[in-house]
């Protein structure tokens, strides 16, 4: 368990009065609080640190507490002891803000130290507050997603089976209706958001609903026309390809792609680029023909 | 719209705190939307997270109803932005993955 310094979390001195940690809480809470910061990690974590460090130093009880056993949080217990024989000193004003924030959410180290005594911003006001949004990811293959499917996902424990449309785009995010953290005094629970990073295991390039793909085509076939089978994520496809066919000609096979998210039997194209492939290793006979057609080429110039 | 899916306007009010007049501010701004059912002033659930996201940049960050209007387009907008960098990097991997 780490030492976490209060005093630095909120930018005071140890000697600040409470109304310098009051205005230090307050300037950082404008600028680190969830709502402001709706996907930034890591400034809900300082914000986190930031509820918890003022739930401390705006209580002058608990502060002395944190001065005299801060860094040898440990003997707390035996501190603790020594308190409960005393009166409860009281008549303090403080103030908690919430954002999308969890009481269970403080660290390991306030724990120690103070227990269940945090989270004065739900308790003060003992109103219904919806539960805490969970984040989740998702990691899946490309081709998992070209069909719709049911996935069994555990989130905290518990599991969840959602089902993935055909079509969720990578960094797409889905909200789950109330599957997120329990609701406080009654409210509703928050709901689950889970962000998909797709991993492409196939050998197209998806752009939004269309795949591309290149596909090696033969000389002869380029020049003289001729059919060429293709892999579709669909399966294999014949195509005709056109006499003097020029090389990086690009071909659209229409709803070939992948499937349109949300829209059943509804999908993008596939783009082919031909690659011609020049014949290598030419035989004495090849190579001669290939004079001819040289010899043809510039007679007909 | 179905009467299930709207919250009186009463409730949420005396539930979070806050003034009836403070939510018809923010209908003045286009922020949120009421109904009136039955004579009952009432918000679509759907609207609800960012009503609370709203009282709580109001009760927390001592913000006004101006000042909310200003960072609910701004969060808009970065969130636009969000997802337009999202899309121009899935497109340059694809361009990285032919070098």
């Amino acid at each position: 368990m780490e030492f976490i310094d209060y005093y630095k979390v909120l930018g005071v001195d140890k000697n600040a009065s409470q109304e310098d940690i009051k205005k230090a809480y307050r300037k950082l809470a404008r600028k680190l609080h969830p709502d402001l910061n709706p996907s930034d990690k890591e400034a809900h974590k300082k914000f986190q640190n930031l509820n918890e460090a003022n739930e401390v130093l705006s209580d002058p009880e608990k502060r002395k507490k944190y001065d005299q056993y801060g860094k040898d949080w440990q003997h707390a217990e035996q501190f603790e002891q020594a308190r409960q024989s005393q009166q409860r000193a009281g008549g303090y004003g403080r103030e908690t803000f919430t954002g999308d924030f969890n009481e269970s959410e403080f660290s390991d180290f306030f724990n120690s130290m103070f227990g269940g005594m945090g989270g004065g911003g739900f308790r003060q006001r003992q109103t219904k507050f919806r539960g805490e949004d969970y984040h989740a990811e998702l990691q899946l293959n490309l081709s998992d997603v070209y069909k719709t499917h049911q996935q069994v996902l555990t989130v905290n424990g518990k599991s969840i089976r959602i089902t993935i449309p055909a079509g969720v785009e990578d960094r797409q995010k889905i909200k789950i209706k109330a599957h997120g953290g329990p609701g406080i005094n009654g409210g509703p629970n928050g709901d689950l958001f889970i962000t998909f990073h797709i991993i492409n295991n196939t050998k197209f390039k998806r752009f939004g609903n269309d795949l591309h793909t290149s596909v090696d085509l033969d000389l002869y076939t380029a020049v003289l026309g001729g059919d060429v089978v293709v892999d579709t994520l669909d399966g294999k496809v014949k195509l005709a390809v056109k006499p003097e066919t020029q090389n990086a000609t690009k071909i659209k096979l229409k709803g070939k792609g992948f499937p349109v998210y949300k829209k059943e039997d509804e999908f993008g194209d596939l783009v082919i680029t031909f690659q011609i492939k020049i014949p290598t290793n030419l035989t004495e006979k090849e190579k001669e023909l290939f004079q001819e057609l040289v010899k043809l080429s510039s007679t007909n110039k | 719209m179905e009467q299930t899916d709207l919250i009186v306007l009463d409730e949420f009010c005396t539930s979070h705190q806050v003034e009836i007049s403070f939510v018809r501010s923010l209908e003045e701004y286009g922020l949120v939307q009421t109904v009136i059912v039955n004579e009952t002033l009432c918000v679509p659930i759907n609207d609800l997270p960012k009503l609370e996201q709203i009282v709580r940049l109001h009760q927390e960050l001592n913000i006004n109803s101006e000042g909310i209007d200003v960072i609910i387009n701004l969060l808009q907008r970065i969130e636009n932005l969000q997802n337009e960098i999202n899309e121009l990097r899935i497109k340059l991997n694809l361009y990285e993955e032919d070098q």
